[in-house]
């Protein structure tokens, strides 16, 4: 018997570690598995919430989700070895040519 | 106290700490590895919260996939160990604040506007039989054909953009 | 209309050709003129003024036989405003009909003899061109002179009164660019202005009293003053005391009184014509005849009568002991006209109007006689000098003498090379042998004039002291003194003209004048013996009396005074057997100084130069007035208001104001300032927002995060 909120809390904790990482790293690929973290975090609190409710369309979102995360992972990794292609490097902070 | 509140507990615990070693590590393997067991943790969540299919393919395809496609990266990119070098002193205690604020905000948020106290139970049998995958596959094709045959397409798009992306210039090395 | 009516009802509607006919005959001169040959023009002239003297006979005919009623004949509207109506109105009584026929009837004879004066005239100066000018002013004189006197209400009187003076400043400067001796100077137009300004001191009293009057009394016009006079009389009598008072200092203006008679002397530049008609016989009488007109006003105020009295008194005696001293032989005439002037204004101030008017009468005949016989003197001299020039300089121009633009040339100029004058009485002497018409003219005219019995002056003197005698004692003195003096200095005249030897060569040379200028001369001869009969003091012969009351009222006619009159003729006897002592029986010599000079001293001295009154008013008030006017011309004017007030306060405020408080300071430091920060601030804003875009993908993340929290924060407070 656990509490719904207990999972929500969860899944607010590993949120905000993920925000923590999207903002503070500085290697690309840290920071793209720190979106993925996040990710994770909400397909958690749909899944709880699909449990709560008794219905399958949480779980179904959930799997949505996982298919466009892979999308986009695919597409990010090839975009990061582009980068890496051109500035042999991937600190983020070394790239900064949209500076206005 | 009941041994699922325990479990709970204990499997909050580890992925909270996986994802924080994620967080700190210097090493970015070791981030990734920290980050594979916290998918596998939460794919355990799903077991516990009576969603077997998308355990497995969170496994298949979060740990499995995506995971190893990381690794791959930075093992091609030799992004182990980065310099340390910082050009934004001010930006990391302003974000360390921003994400704890969030975090409570959100946690109070979910909580406070909650209707009911609702509880989870723990699943019975019925729950992590074939008949739950045989009612969300039902419910898949018949309410959800549409986002299901697009994200197919979507799918489609990642692949032709991601070859696209990793093609040579034209006249550089073929 | 037939004749008969008209005759009884009488000439009225011919009053307004008492104006009319003369501004007609000027007319004709002006524009017909310089096609006229001289006696033309002359004759227009006499003609024009002929015709308003048998207008005015026909118009005093009229008068008698409606017995005297005062008759207004309306000519003209001027002014007619709301309830304000001013009308030229002519008035026919027998006081205006008596200075009618005075002005017209004496008029006339000048102008005829101006014919011949002024042919001779303007040849010895050269300016044929200038004799039409001189007919033209003449009527137009006349014309103003008959407004004067026909007007029916104060404001026509000013009319003429304002008329006449600009006529006498036209004549008296008709030789406006030379002085008397014809050399070019400003002395002759300065004359004229001086008799303007006075005059017009004297106008600012008259027009005084015409503003009280209309004020307090409510009309102009003779009768509704004079119906509503007694009333404030009575409730306020200083306003009619101010009235009268300041009249009189008009009557001082034009009738020649202390203190404005300065002017009579100095008009003497005129040609003598002028002298003759104006300042003697009717210009100067208009004072008189306004107090005569307004003696309903005097009447109500004995105390403005008393000063008017001492006022005339005294001008009497002070002008008589100046023309003892006098050499030219018109300014003794003027000064004689002033003093005689003194004794009318005198009469009239007593209260004897008959006898003022009387002596007017009389005085016009004899002072234009003698006038005009001095001119006749004067010319014959002239003639003699130009005989004399031609004999005893035939190398020179026969046009030699006063020609205005040849200064340095010795062209005619006589023997002691001075400017031969031809009016100084020591130039003359023994004329009586080369003029003897003139001479017994000019005798006729002195013995009336000095009062002898049985000669018109006698008469109308005589009437004047008794009144002053039975009412006025210090007037009857002091005017008795005028007397003695009077018959004083004509007897040195006649001794000094016309007896004794020659004392120049033009003298000795000196020509009768024709007979277009003797013949007025001897009917004024006859008027001067024979005017008397006009108002003898006896019973049944008090014509002129019982004319006047028509218009005066009741009129006390006074017996004839044996001890007054034999006073008065023993005096003028002696004074004039004085006269011989000292000028007759020793006649001067050339270049002798007068007998009297050594004797009298200072006193004489005094005479000579008139008292020093000019000098005295040119220190008191003319040099004052210029230094005034100089003060606030440069100082007040240009300093002051036009270097201060315009150009530091006013152009340099407003300098000030548009470069510095405006420019600088509203527009470039204010306005410019403000929207310039504008732009400042936007450029500041823009380059610190640009900050924003620091290329750093954390940092864009951070303010993703940010917003996330603060739209949370909202909800959670909301």
């Amino acid at each position: 018997m656990v509490p719904v909120e207990y999972y929500i809390t969860l899944s607010a904790i590993l949120f905000s570690i993920g925000a923590l990482g999207v903002l503070s790293r500085r290697n690309p690929l840290i920071i793209f598995m720190s979106i993925e973290l996040m990710l994770n975090a909400a397909n958690l609190a749909f899944v709880a919430f699909a449990r709560v409710y008794e219905t399958f369309s949480g779980q179904i979102f959930v799997f949505f989700v996982i298919a466009v995360a892979a999308a986009e992972v695919a597409v990010g990794l090839a975009l990061i070895v582009e980068i890496f292609k051109s500035k042999k490097n991937i600190n983020i902070d070394e790239m900064n040519s949209l500076k206005g | 106290m009941n041994s699922e509140l325990i479990v709970f507990l204990v499997l909050s615990l580890v992925a909270i700490a996986t994802a924080l070693g994620m967080l700190l590590s210097k090493n970015a393997v070791y981030s990734a590895l920290f980050l594979v067991l916290n998918f596998v943790t939460v794919a355990i969540f799903y077991l516990l919260l009576g969603a077997p299919f998308l355990a497995m393919s969170q496994i298949t395809v979060y740990a499995g996939a995506i995971m190893v496609l990381f690794l791959f990266v930075i093992m091609l990119l030799g992004a182990e160990n980065l310099k340390p070098s910082n050009s934004l002193p001010w930006q990391k205690p302003l974000a360390i604040l921003l994400s704890v604020i969030l975090g409570v905000e959100a946690i109070y948020l979910l909580l406070a506007r909650s209707r009911s106290a609702l509880n989870v139970t723990a699943p019975d049998a019925a729950l992590n039989t074939m008949d739950s995958l045989r009612n969300m596959a039902e419910t898949l094709f018949s309410q959800f054909l549409l986002p299901f045959e697009v994200t197919s397409i979507l799918l489609l798009v990642a692949m032709v953009g991601a070859i696209v992306l990793s093609r040579a210039e034209k006249g550089a090395a073929k | 209309m037939h004749l008969s009516e008209t005759v009884n009802t009488g000439f009225y509607f011919l009053a307004p050709g008492l104006v009319l006919v003369p501004l007609l005959g000027l007319l004709i001169n002006a524009i017909f003129g310089k096609n006229f040959s001289e006696k033309m023009v002359g004759t227009v002239a006499s003609l024009a003024s002929g015709t308003a003297f048998i207008i005015s006979l026909l118009l005093a005919y009229s008068v008698s036989i409606n017995h005297g009623h005062p008759v207004s004949v309306p000519f003209a509207e001027w002014i007619h405003i709301g309830n304000l109506k001013l009308d030229w109105t002519f008035r026919v009584d027998s006081l205006s009909a008596t200075m009618m026929l005075v002005v017209s009837g004496v008029g006339t004879l000048i102008h005829i003899y101006a014919i011949g004066y002024m042919h001779e005239d303007v040849r010895f100066k050269h300016e044929e061109g200038r004799f039409n000018r001189f007919f033209i002013y003449l009527n137009l004189f006349i014309a103003a002179m008959m407004i004067l006197v026909s007007g029916d209400s104060y404001l026509m009187l000013f009319v003429g009164w304002e008329g006449v003076g600009l006529c006498s400043f036209l004549l008296i400067g008709f030789w406006y660019e030379m002085d008397t001796l014809a050399r070019p100077s400003w002395a002759n137009s300065n004359a004229a202005k001086k008799a303007f300004i006075t005059n017009r001191v004297g106008d600012f009293g008259f027009l005084m009293a015409g503003f009280l009057m209309f004020w307090h009394l409510g009309s102009f016009q003779f009768d509704e003053v004079f119906k509503a006079a007694p009333a404030i009389a009575h409730e306020s009598p200083w306003i009619i005391v101010a009235i009268t008072l300041f009249m009189l200092v008009g009557v001082a203006g034009k009738s020649a009184q202390i203190p404005l008679y300065i002017w009579l002397p100095d008009a003497m530049a005129g040609p003598t014509p002028v002298s003759a008609l104006i300042h003697a016989a009717t210009l100067v009488t208009a004072g008189v005849y306004l107090v005569t007109r307004s003696a309903p006003l005097y009447t109500l105020v004995p105390q403005a009568q008393y000063i008017v009295a001492m006022v005339g008194a005294t001008t009497a005696l002070f002008a008589a002991t100046i023309a003892v001293g006098q050499y030219d032989i018109k300014k003794v005439l003027a000064y004689s006209t002033i003093s005689q002037l003194g004794f009318m204004v005198a009469a009239v101030g007593m209260g004897a109007y008959v006898a003022g008017m009387f002596h007017l009468i009389t005085h016009a005949f004899f002072k234009a006689l003698l006038f005009l016989s001095a001119g006749s003197v004067i010319l014959g001299l002239e003639r003699g000098h130009h005989a004399h020039a031609h004999h005893t300089h035939h190398d020179e121009k026969p046009k030699g003498k006063h020609k205005k633009e040849e200064h340095g040339h010795h062209g005619g100029h006589d023997d002691h090379g001075e400017v031969f004058d031809p009016g100084d009485m020591r130039n003359m002497g023994g004329l009586r042998k080369t003029m003897p018409v003139t001479f017994w003219l000019y005798m006729a005219g002195t013995l009336a004039l000095a009062g002898i019995f049985p000669f018109a002056g006698f008469w109308s003197k005589d009437e004047i002291l008794l009144d002053a005698k039975l009412h006025f004692t210090s007037i009857y003195w002091q005017l008795s003194i005028a007397a003695f003096f009077t018959a004083f200095y004509m007897g040195r005249q006649i001794w000094m003209v016309f007896f004794g030897e020659a004392r120049s060569d033009a003298a000795k040379h000196a020509e009768e004048s024709p007979r277009v200028m003797t013949v007025p001369l001897m009917v004024l001869a006859v008027l001067s013996v024979a005017g008397g009969a006009l108002n003898l003091p006896f019973e049944g012969f008090h014509n002129l009396g019982h004319w006047l009351e028509y218009t005066l009222g009741e009129v006390h006619a006074l017996p004839l005074d044996l001890g007054v009159a034999g006073i008065s003729t023993l005096l003028a006897l002696l004074a004039i057997f004085v006269s011989w002592l000292i000028y007759g029986r020793n006649p001067l010599k050339t270049g002798q100084v007068d007998p009297l000079k050594k004797p009298l001293g200072f006193v004489f001295t005094g005479m000579e130069n008139k008292w020093f009154v000019d000098e005295g008013y040119g220190v008191l008030i003319i040099k004052p007035f210029k230094w005034i006017s100089q003060f606030l011309a440069d100082v007040v004017d240009w300093k002051f208001w036009h270097d201060f007030v315009h150009d530091t306060v006013i152009a340099g405020t407003y300098n000030w104001l548009s470069e510095v408080a405006l420019s600088r300071y509203a527009d470039q430091k204010g306005i410019d300032a403000f929207f310039n920060s504008w732009g400042d601030f936007t450029q500041w804003l823009s380059g610190n927002a640009r900050k924003i875009q620091n290329g750093f993908v954390r940092s864009y993340a951070l303010s993703v995060l940010l917003g996330v929290v603060l739209i949370l924060g909202y909800l959670i407070l909301k």
